[in-house]
């Protein structure tokens, strides 16, 4: 292929990439911040369970699994939207 | 009968056969409660229960035996996303998971849930920034990718030293797990226990390779699972909190927080120390919330996480996969197959911790008179193995929490005993258990094996070797290398969780920051890659002796289980700053990352290679 990127091919990996921080993102929040805080979240209580134990138990784990579906699902898109999807 | 070599019918046919394997299963299952109830001995029982399944494994093992190059390594490229999910499942959840996790968080409660959130948040990171890039490579192992993306051997040799070092640390902990069950159950000296399960983990590798570790571990983790959710549902249905124990275990956890006060969990210390055990002195849900915890905390999720992205075992599941798109998928599928132990993990240690805790249940120990509780089995049979020890310190003739000690590690294994379950159910879990083991042991046996065999000895010492011969050194090394962990097993030098924890941080030292710049940063190049791992591994190494052996003061609460957080920074730095002082790669290479960056078209490197 040639040195000079297809515009489309240039419009989707900037797409990809935009994806890419906005998930780095929620990552992030659920993987370190909120567990930064657990002992002030462990004083509202979810489910009966203390917040800051539960996003460590079930939580976090909740978003990502949904995320990555999501993901699956939105990649895929942007994948079609540009022609670069495979046939 | 070829049968899991016949491809299209076969692949058609998948949900079908895994579904009659998941039924036969479940008959055995009852086949053996009803043995039990006929007065079959639990010796007998459990022996069943291990010795079957892997008979069955093995049978797996050589129906998908194969003398092709892309079947052997990469399973033929046609793992449909679902079951590449599973196979990727079992893969990655270990004897350390299935084993010691539920006793980690009972012993130390909320900072150990950093493992939980880390083994499940990593796979964000494979999806995102890997898994579906290098499947467009095509390349048959990571190191491939590293050799070809910056070229030359040095960098392949690199990729290679440390994959070999974070997947051996690895696999000897695996190798010691199967070693640990198959004693137990099968009534042998640990020693003739490891080679015994090494030779179970072999009969499903070596004649298939990759084609043969996909369709065993499919099956590994359909018992694996069935093993670890059949108890906790169980009890937690006796104790009245419903059959999806999971979603309403709040109120144990505030029942905990309770009887922990009675108990004074955290205010009453163990007198004297007893070796390997340890007495309940931490609560269930608080967190510390000092600075320090908070760190220690977050930089082991992130040690996790980023070793999780960086582990060429689990990497090389995505390789399996029909397409670019499929690769991705399956991502999102093996963390769901995982997320359903690793959720009911923290459930099961609650269940449990109650079980012993709460005087209103019969099943409580403390605060029970001291011959009560040594007239329970369990607490006689795990004893006379050395996993568990009441001492009466004050000498009241009442156990109290800083009397009852135990080890983490069987909580998961004793829980069915500890709840009073039928025997079927610890056999049940004994065979969970193994095929955790014996499924990630298999993975990163493959991986090393075929890291050496594909670029080492082909790509730089016989490039001209015919196919036959590549396969035939691909076997002689996986028995080598199979045997050399089992060697050093027998050794029995950490306990199964440290090692687990170090293979993490090798791999993130060494290989997060070459493969994702490697995909995310064009400029990248050799120089940088090479500086990138040899830095990284070598600084990680560094930390990891000196604050462990060398007497060193870990920097904020870095200690040995964290050294990736600074060999994976030093890594990074290293290979910015030395690809910047070297020259861009070339137009082709640069050509190349635009062209994995694509889903469609062909693979950057050819279907056999």
């Amino acid at each position: 292929m040639s040195a000079v990127l297809g515009s489309q091919q240039a419009a989707h990996w900037v797409a990809t990439r935009r994806l890419m921080w906005i998930h780095l993102t929620i990552w992030f929040i659920f993987s370190f911040v909120v567990h930064w805080f657990a002992l002030q979240l462990n004083s509202v209580s979810f489910n009966d369970f203390p917040l800051g134990f539960y996003m460590a138990a079930q939580g976090s784990l909740i978003v990502f699994v949904v995320q990555l579906f999501i993901f699956v699902w939105q990649q895929d898109k942007v994948d079609r939207r540009y022609g670069m999807a495979e046939e | 009968m070829a049968f899991f070599t016949k491809d299209r019918s076969f692949i058609d046919n998948l949900p079908r056969i895994y579904g009659l394997y998941t039924g036969g299963f479940i008959v055995f299952v009852l086949l053996m409660a009803l043995l039990e109830r006929a007065g079959v001995k639990e010796d007998i029982i459990g022996l069943m229960f291990v010795g079957f399944t892997i008979v069955i494994y093995a049978v797996i093992g050589w129906l998908s035996r194969t003398m092709q190059l892309d079947a052997y390594y990469v399973a033929g490229r046609q793992v449909p996303p679902v079951f590449n999910g599973m196979a990727t499942a079992a893969d990655w959840m270990s004897g350390a998971s299935f084993v010691a996790m539920a006793g980690g968080v009972y012993m130390a409660g909320h900072p150990y849930l950093a493992f939980v959130v880390g083994w499940t948040g990593g796979y964000v990171l494979v999806a995102v920034l890997m898994a579906p890039y290098l499947r467009k490579f095509g390349c048959y192992t990571v190191p491939d990718f590293i050799g070809t993306r910056y070229g030359g051997n040095v960098a392949r040799l690199l990729a290679v030293i440390v994959l070999v070092v974070a997947s051996f640390t690895y696999v000897t902990a695996q190798i010691d797990a199967t070693g640990t069950i198959a004693s137990r159950a099968l009534l042998i000296p640990y020693g003739v226990g490891v080679w015994f399960g090494l030779a179970g983990i072999l009969l499903c590798s070596m004649l298939g390779g990759m084609r043969a570790v996909t369709w065993t571990q499919v099956a590994q983790y359909i018992v694996l699972i069935i093993a670890y959710l059949v108890p906790v549902i169980w009890m937690s249905n006796k104790q009245g909190f419903g059959v999806i124990p999971q979603l309403v275990y709040g109120d144990a956890v505030a029942r905990i927080a309770e009887l922990e006060q009675l108990h004074q969990v955290g205010i009453l210390k163990p007198a004297q120390a007893v070796a390997g055990m340890s007495a309940l002195t931490v609560k269930h849900a608080a967190a510390a919330g000092t600075f320090i915890s908070s760190v220690q905390f977050v930089t082991l999720v992130a040690c996790m996480m980023l070793g999780t992205a960086s582990l060429p075992h689990i990497l090389m599941r995505y390789f399996t996969t029909p397409s670019v798109r499929d690769a991705r998928t399956s991502v999102a599928w093996s963390l769901l197959f995982i997320f359903l132990l690793y959720f009911t993990a923290p459930a099961l240690a609650t269940f449990t911790k109650l079980q012993v805790l709460d005087p209103n249940l019969a099943t409580s120990v403390i605060g029970k008179s001291l011959a009560d509780v040594n007239a329970l089995t369990w607490v006689q049979k795990w004893s006379s193995v050395g996993f568990l020890k009441v001492v009466d310190a004050n000498g009241d003739g009442i156990v109290q929490i800083n009397e009852f000690f135990m080890r983490g590690d069987i909580v998961v294994l004793a829980t069915p005993e500890i709840a009073g379950l039928p025997y079927v159910i610890s056999g049940l879990v004994a065979a969970g258990g193994m095929a955790a083991a014996m499924s990630t042991a298999d993975g990163l046996l493959l991986a090393i094996a075929n890291a050496l065999s594909h670029d080492l000895y082909y790509k730089m010492i016989d490039p001209k070797a015919d196919t036959r011969r590549r396969l035939i050194v691909a076997r002689v090394l996986l028995v080598v290398i199979g045997a050399a962990g089992a060697a050093v097993a027998s050794l029995r030098l950490t306990g199964i969780l440290g090692a687990v924890a170090w293979a993490f941080d090798f791999a993130m030292s060494g290989l997060f920051f070459p493969l994702v710049l490697g995909i995310w940063w064009k400029r990248a190049n050799r120089e940088g890659a090479i500086a990138g791992m040899a830095v990284g591994l070598g600084v990680g190494t560094w930390y990891l002796y000196m604050v462990k052996w060398g007497g060193m003061t870990p920097w904020i609460g870095i200690d040995d289980l964290r050294f990736g957080i600074i060999g994976a920074a030093a890594s990074l730095i290293a290979m910015v700053a030395v690809s910047l002082m070297f020259k861009a790669p070339d137009a082709e290479t640069q050509a190349m990352v635009d062209e994995i960056r694509i889903p469609k078209g062909q693979t950057v490197l050819g279907a056999t290679h």
